[in-house]
């Protein structure tokens, strides 16, 4: 199967790979997915605390090229978004942007619940309840 | 495909049209005279007689009419097959029908170097043990069965002994008589021959072997399967024997030193490790993992331009790691990061050096990006983590 244009330019040049300082109060991180499953994603999320815009944002994926694409791109909407307007994001947005196929649908699924893993960690930190979840289908 | 095949093949489709089971006009003769000399390459290739090779359309075929063919013809004896894990798929499929068809079937579990226990084997025969079936070598790891011992039981016990050679047949040399084969599967392709024939060897002598035919219809191949041969793909199965007879030895040397110069190379990567057994393996085969690299991810860096695998081209369409590496022992994380270079006749050294290079490169750009990598540098034991399994 042919991956998508955006798909491999996402892999060939990955966007905001690397990692944020995790004990700083203002940095959520989200660790999803298992090393047996295949793929694993950690993204993290540095917010202005005054504005509450997320500044900065990393990931680190081990996993196949839809699952790079999906936390690289994940990463690329994040920066510049408010924490609250960044819940909003779903995974099927992903699956629109880089055409991912069915068989790959699990990796912008994982994607959407590392951003919503660190923004419950951002929030915990700051003494914030955490938001319920829905559980999507991998 | 080897050139030379398809050039021996041509005159079949066309000029030489006749169907070799008519048997009344010239057409028909000479179309017989090209099965009858292919069968003979296939046959010297194997140490075979002629009369012993009966033609499928492949190895998946002669892997259920050897199974199924030998349940049904031995039913009176017995109802118990002993086969192995990490066999293909062709076989453990038709292991598992046959299970459904009142058959018993005995899946050994192989050691940690792919390589089956011949204790293990031996003690699992039982007075209605109809059949061993181990493959010779296998397609994921290249690891070669101890045939002639696994014969050796089965002919003391009374038990007939199938393998399917299709990954050995042309690549090493195999003998049905020497290794004591009663039953063989094989396939053209395998050896630059064209894709959609195969064979089945069956022993004509001590003991003569019977199977029932799964292809019922006007008795060709000795009743055994029937249907109107493929002449111009058997032509091209004979011819592809003859060529991988001659030049097998060579060829096996030159793939030998390329994967090993290969697997040398990526072995000087940290946490690399390779898979099965590498005394007893094919020359053309090799099977690493890259530990917190994943497969299909390091495979996108290089498929453009080299074609390897993760897991077996069977299963690669699904998510599931190998089940061939996981019958070794592997975990599903190291199974999730294997590749399988295969070598072939048209591989050359340039591709090698590229082939190193590229995995290399991937490998390591694919760690930096990799969350597992980062917490195996610090010292993390990624078994305390709690996984949010999905």
């Amino acid at each position: 199967m042919a991956y998508s244009d955006k798909v491999i330019d996402h892999y060939s040049n990955p966007k905001n790979v690397g990692t944020l300082d995790k004990s700083k109060n203002n940095v959520g991180t989200g660790l999803v997915g298992a090393p047996e499953c295949g793929d694993v994603m950690r993204l993290q999320i540095e917010v202005d605390e005054e504005s509450g815009v997320i500044k900065d944002a990393k990931f680190k994926t081990f996993g196949c090229g839809s699952a790079i694409a999906s936390s690289s791109l994940a990463t690329e909407w994040l920066k510049g978004k408010t924490v609250d307007q960044a819940i909003a994001i779903d995974n099927m947005d992903i699956v629109e942007e880089l055409n991912l196929p069915p068989v790959k649908i699990h990796c912008s699924v994982l994607a959407e619940d590392a951003i919503k893993a660190a923004i419950n960690d951002y929030r915990v930190k700051n003494g914030l309840p955490e938001l319920e979840l829905e559980e999507k289908k991998h | 495909m080897d050139p030379r095949v398809l050039e021996a093949m041509l005159p079949y489709f066309v000029e030489k049209f006749g169907n070799a089971a008519s048997r009344n006009h010239s057409f028909g003769w000479v179309a017989e005279e090209a099965v009858d000399y292919a069968r003979e390459q296939i046959a010297k290739l194997i140490g075979a007689d002629p009369k012993e090779i009966i033609l499928t359309s492949g190895a998946t075929e002669a892997d259920n009419l050897a199974l199924k063919g030998v349940f049904e013809m031995y039913a009176t004896k017995g109802n118990h097959i002993i086969t192995a894990t990490t066999e293909h798929k062709a076989v453990l499929d038709t292991c598992k029908h046959i299970e459904k068809m009142g058959g018993q079937v005995t899946y050994l579990e192989v050691q940690p170097d792919g390589l089956i226990d011949l204790k293990q084997l031996e003690a699992a025969i039982t007075d209605k043990t109809i059949l061993i079936s181990i493959m010779y070598g296998n397609n994921e790891i290249g690891v070669i069965q101890p045939v002639k011992e696994i014969s050796a039981i089965a002919r003391k016990h009374g038990v007939l002994f199938f393998t399917d050679a299709t990954q050995a047949v042309g690549k090493i040399p195999v003998d049905v008589q020497a290794d004591g084969i009663d039953l063989m599967a094989f396939s053209a392709h395998k050896m630059y021959g064209p894709k959609g024939v195969g064979a089945l060897y069956v022993r004509r002598k001590n003991p003569r072997v019977k199977v029932t035919a799964q292809m019922d219809g006007g008795g060709h191949e000795r009743g055994m399967r029937s249907g109107t041969m493929n002449v111009p793909g058997i032509v091209g199965f004979g011819k592809a024997c003859e060529i991988a007879m001659n030049e097998m030895e060579a060829e096996g040397k030159r793939l030998s030193i390329l994967r090993d110069k290969l697997e040398n190379a990526l072995m000087e990567l940290e946490e690399a490790y390779v898979n099965g057994n590498i005394q007893h393996r094919l020359p053309h085969v090799c099977n690493i993992s890259f530990k917190y690299v994943e497969g299909e991810g390091l495979m996108m860096g290089f498929n453009k331009n080299i074609a390897v695998s993760s897991g077996s081209a069977c299963t690669s369409a699904s998510l599931e790691p190998s089940y061939v590496l996981k019958a070794l022992g592997l975990g599903d994380d190291l199974a999730h990061s294997s590749l399988r270079f295969g070598l072939g006749r048209y591989t050359t050294e340039a591709e090698i050096d590229f082939t190193i290079d590229a995995i290399k490169t991937t490998v390591l750009k694919l760690r930096e990006m990799s969350p597992l990598w980062e917490m195996f540098k610090e010292g993390i034991d990624l078994n305390t983590i709690e996984w949010a399994h999905h």
